[in-house]
């Protein structure tokens, strides 16, 4: 009987767990929402929990302020991009076909989830006061950082783009979607953004290539 | 109790290692448990007249230098030859250095016609299943001298010596050159040294250095009692490797700037991973000088 029992408790606090961390990913999503839609300063934790219909109390159960939760944000958003880039890494495809699907999931996400690049750009770069104790340089973006390079260092390996520094590549490659993605946020593209992919993915082939 | 016969025969070689025994403090004490055979650079029982006409017996055959199957001759005769008739003939194989283990410097003179004795690189050569049973290797260009009187006190004391996958013993090859490396703490926050000679920074982002995926002891039993390479500043070459030498050894292949190879068994994921979040962090000590000559 008593094993039974501690067998059930045990049970039902995994359950607990699991709800905790359902929880806590939708506070980073509707966080991530707001602080991309209405600025990082402009929203505040009454907002988010508000939006939630959970207690102001409650949500700090979960992060202790809002510095805490924009830093977990960018770690959020730096892996789920990560995760798509690392599928893409993993496939048996030419360098040149691997620019192509990078750019392809950079504007599909810009397009139909833009609050995760939007964060990037506009609350993460932005308001580097916020980030600067714990999240210095890379590592709250490390998830997305790595792929990135392992995709550099395959395509040297493989012969087919040419060995440089990091960043002189990194800032071709990614300035230029970011800049992109900036100009669908502003309007400012008489064009849908997947209608660029083509040719940016072309461009930054070319300009990468041996 | 009677000695082991110790017999140290010579193929295509630069003297490397012979030249290293002799640095070793305890040279006399250690051959006093032997009855030595033959050695190229000692007054020994027997010469190298007797030894190529295949009348000395061993017990244990120390190789040293590359091997070559065919036209390698030492007064008319074929080395191979004698060397596989002691090789028969001994209970142990000690293949000494680079060059015996895997064919090391000398290979590259022919690469096609030049191996170790029982390892050609990275593949087993066609004489490897005959003398697995009593094969011990011990590369190093050239091996530190307490490597091989570990081996050979051992073996004295009839002692077991636990081999890896390519016969190496693990008490010396288990570790990295890494492993004891006074440029830990450099290496682990990422911070590098701007040229050789050094007491601050770590060899391994663009110097050149191999020792985090290169097996050898070389920074826990140390040189002369005193250093290692790495300790003094110059970057490790690998010369343990079947693959050694590598080209470009004073400097480390990037891939737009990351390593090209990874320390023994971290995937670069796992590498990158950490390195980015090293890199984010700067830390005052590291970009100080250790010692303040000018103060």
């Amino acid at each position: 009987m008593l094993k039974y029992n501690r067998l059930r408790y045990k049970g039902g606090e995994l359950k607990i767990a699991e709800k905790k961390a359902l929880k806590r990913e939708s506070i980073i999503q509707t966080a991530l929402q707001l602080f991309s839609k209405n600025g990082f300063h402009k929203t505040t934790i009454p907002d988010i929990a508000n939006t939630l219909k959970m207690s102001v109390g409650n949500l700090y159960n979960y992060f202790s302020s809002k510095d805490v939760l924009a830093k977990e944000i960018i770690k959020y958003t730096s892996e789920v991009l990560g995760a798509e880039i690392r599928t893409i890494n993993n496939m048996d495809i030419s360098s040149e076909e691997k620019i192509y699907k990078i750019v392809e999931v950079y504007f599909t996400m810009a397009k139909e989830r833009p609050e995760m690049i939007e964060y990037f750009l506009r609350v993460y770069l932005s308001n580097r006061e916020v980030f600067n104790d714990g999240c210095e340089g890379m590592i709250c973006v490390s998830g997305f950082i790595t792929e990135i390079m392992i995709f550099f260092d395959d395509a040297v390996e493989s012969g087919s783009l040419r060995n440089q520094d990091f960043f002189s590549a990194f800032g071709l490659f990614m300035g230029y979607l970011g800049g992109m993605v900036f100009l669908k946020g502003e309007d400012v593209l008489p064009k849908d953004i997947e209608f660029y992919v083509e040719d940016i993915s072309r461009n930054i082939y070319h300009a990468l290539k041996v | 109790m009677k000695k082991p016969k110790l017999l140290w025969l010579q193929s295509i070689t630069c003297n490397g290692n012979a030249h290293s025994f002799f640095n070793h403090p305890d040279f006399f004490s250690i051959l006093s448990h032997f009855e030595l055979i033959h050695h190229p650079f000692i007054d020994t029982a027997h010469d190298l007249e007797e030894v190529l006409a295949l009348s000395v017996e061993c017990d244990i055959l120390v190789l040293e230098g590359s091997f070559q199957e065919e036209g390698f001759l030492k007064k008319g005769i074929e080395v191979s030859k004698v060397i596989e008739h002691y090789a028969n003939e001994s209970k142990h194989i000690v293949t000494t250095g680079t060059c015996a283990t895997f064919g090391g410097m000398f290979k590259q003179a022919n690469p096609e016609k030049i191996s170790g004795f029982a390892f050609d690189g990275e593949e087993k050569s066609k004489r490897y299943e005959r003398y697995r049973s009593k094969l011990i290797s011990l590369p190093g260009c050239p091996i530190h001298p307490k490597w091989l009187s570990f081996v050979l006190l051992m073996l004295a004391k009839k002692k077991k010596i636990v081999l890896d996958s390519m016969h190496r013993p693990q008490e010396l090859y288990g570790i990295t050159v890494h492993t004891g490396c006074t440029r830990n703490e450099y290496f682990e926050w990422k911070v590098d040294t701007k040229r050789f000679g050094l007491k601050e920074g770590c060899l391994f982002y663009e110097q050149g250095c191999q020792g985090p995926y290169t097996r050898g002891s070389c920074n826990k039993i140390l040189w002369n009692d005193i250093s290692s390479k790495t300790m003094a500043g110059t970057p490790c070459f690998g010369c343990t490797e079947p693959t050694f030498p590598q080209v470009a050894m004073f400097k480390t292949k990037t891939n737009m700037g990351i390593p090209a190879k990874m320390p023994l068994g971290v995937s670069k994921r796992a590498y990158l991973t950490l390195t980015g979040v090293a890199k984010s962090i700067k830390i005052k000590r590291f970009s100080e000088k250790l010692v303040d000559y000018d103060s």
